[in-house]
């Protein structure tokens, strides 16, 4: 569904992208060389490249960005069925969310990072602890989007259903569900950066295995190109995910009012 | 047979109360073409809404081919006014025509041939793959009533399907009705609040108070059952009971500011 533009706006977005991120590297190139940082706490660009590069070369770098994959996956899986399901069965029941809406605006704002102690307790430097962190932050997005997706059902077209007798789960299936997908994908989408953070933060702060980890124990070495070599990776998989995400989205709900227009602007 | 008995609706919002029918007995014979009209804000849709078993009267009864409708009565289909929120937007239009069938439980092929008769026969042959949104208004009201009409209901309801269409595409679509109607032999009550829509689609229009409402009069339409747009509007007869529909209506709204 892409159009051809005329002067072609996007390619120079592009491009003017590509520049700006050359512009930065030539920056962090510059300063420690000119002096104006010190080389010990900020090392040139081509420093870390090369670092990125050494560890790119480790089987120890892709056991640990694996792990942290992983982690994220899994954690991010977990908490949209959760979420979904939740959302779901609470949107549905006037009753029901009337009983978990205080209780939901509480559990909400409290940081998943407040939960580190008790991921310890439980489940010490394993990977249970990196989960627990990733599903507790991924759960609420997934759920709040769901909720809001229920409560958006047009009551014609719901009405529409029961007026040609479609059954309880044919008006979930075919009516609820489709109008709460999009909100659905923007929860997933917001999870999935969401279940990043939590996974390196854990890594780094637990100690649990994956990239996080390796950052830490980086730093206590003093291998500081390294160290900034594994947090472009971190960044790198943010904006993959982020990508995968919106991809998915634009795909799957082509029908849908916040694509299409995207498409004829 | 649908027949509307003492029918009362009370809206009830905390301790105010809104009566919004008062008191509605009327009968549609099956096969017949009823119009309903009325002053706006006459509880119109609440009837319906009523009749179609998606809201619940407070007194009275409904009963559609002799039973009580207590929810969504078996072979009815509805037409909402508002056909762009009343069709899935993430279905085309095959789909959208298709699934009450599959809730239906009809066989596979007979849903093909219903489809394809039902999208023939409101002259949307070729649009089964497009989306809703793709098509104008009219042609979106013409997909909703190629998938009541393909329901195969015995009544058919329609709640002011052509209020947001233009005027040109509201003269066709009043022929495609009288025309599916004389075809499929189907009961059909046509809620509007224009005057003339009623007379000219009508064999009977049923005139409705303003609110609380109860039947103001009732008028059989002695128009010949071939009409079109030109020569019937133009017949004297027409202008007759366009003329005692509008007065009736004129009077039940000065009843109402008494």
């Amino acid at each position: 569904m892409t159009t051809a533009r005329r002067g072609n706006p996007a390619g120079d977005t592009v491009l003017l992208g590509v520049a700006g991120l050359a512009g930065l590297l030539l920056i962090i190139e510059l300063m420690p060389r000119l002096g104006l940082v010190d080389e010990r706490f900020l090392p040139p660009a081509s420093r870390i490249m090369a670092a990125l590069a050494e560890e790119a070369a480790s089987g120890a770098f892709w056991t640990a960005l694996s792990d942290t994959l992983v982690a994220w996956a899994l954690g991010l899986a977990i908490a949209v069925a959760a979420g979904v399901l939740a959302g779901l069965v609470i949107g549905s029941v006037p009753a029901l969310r009337a009983l978990t809406a205080s209780t939901v605006e509480f559990l909400r704002p409290i940081p998943s990072v407040a939960l580190i102690p008790l991921a310890v307790l439980l489940y010490g430097t394993d990977l249970g602890s990196t989960l627990l962190l990733v599903c507790y932050a991924a759960f609420w997005q997934v759920l709040v989007q769901v909720l809001y997706g229920v409560a958006d059902v047009d009551p014609v077209a719901f009405e529409t259903a029961r007026s040609f007798r479609f059954s309880a789960w044919a008006r979930i299936r075919h009516v609820l569900w489709p109008t709460a997908l999009p909100y659905v994908f923007t929860g997933v989408r917001l999870a999935a950066s969401v279940a990043l953070v939590l996974a390196i933060t854990a890594e780094l702060v637990i100690g649990s295995p994956g990239l996080g980890k390796e950052i830490a124990v980086a730093q206590a070495s003093e291998a500081v190109p390294t160290m900034y070599a594994l947090i472009v990776v971190t960044g790198v998989l943010g904006v993959l995910i982020n990508l995968l995400a919106r991809t998915g989205e634009r795909r799957l709900l082509a029908w849908h009012q916040s694509v299409r227009g995207e498409v004829s602007a | 047979m649908l027949e509307v008995k003492g029918l009362r609706k009370v809206y009830q919002s905390g301790s105010r109360e809104v009566e919004a029918l008062r008191d509605l007995t009327f009968t549609v014979e099956n096969g017949d073409l009823v119009c309903l009209v009325g002053p706006s804000g006459c509880g119109k849709t609440t009837l319906l809404r009523c009749l179609a078993g998606l809201l619940a009267p407070t007194a009275g009864d409904v009963r559609v081919d002799g039973k009580a409708v207590d929810g969504p009565p078996e072979g009815m289909a509805v037409v909402f006014q508002e056909y762009g929120r009343s069709l899935f937007p993430w279905m085309n239009v095959r789909d959208n025509v298709e699934l009450p069938l599959k809730q239906k439980k009809v066989p596979k092929r007979r849903r093909q041939e219903l489809i394809e008769q039902s999208l023939d026969a409101v002259g949307l042959t070729g649009s089964a793959a497009a989306y809703p949104w793709q098509l104008s208004g009219g042609m979106q009201q013409r997909v909703a009533i190629a998938r009541a009409v393909a329901y195969e209901p015995r009544t058919l309801l329609m709640d002011e399907p052509f209020a947001a269409v233009d005027a040109q595409t509201r003269a066709d679509l009043e022929d495609l009705v009288r025309e599916l109607w004389k075809r499929l032999g189907v009961t059909i009550l046509f809620v509007t609040h224009d005057i003339d829509e009623s007379v000219y689609l009508g064999q009977r229009v049923v005139m409705l108070s303003s609110s609380p409402t109860v039947v103001q009069d009732e008028l059989l339409i002695d128009l010949p059952a071939d009409r079109d747009q030109l020569t019937t509007r133009a017949d004297p007869r027409f202008i007759a009971l366009r003329t005692r529909v509008y007065e009736q209506i004129q009077a039940a709204k000065k009843n109402a500011e008494r």
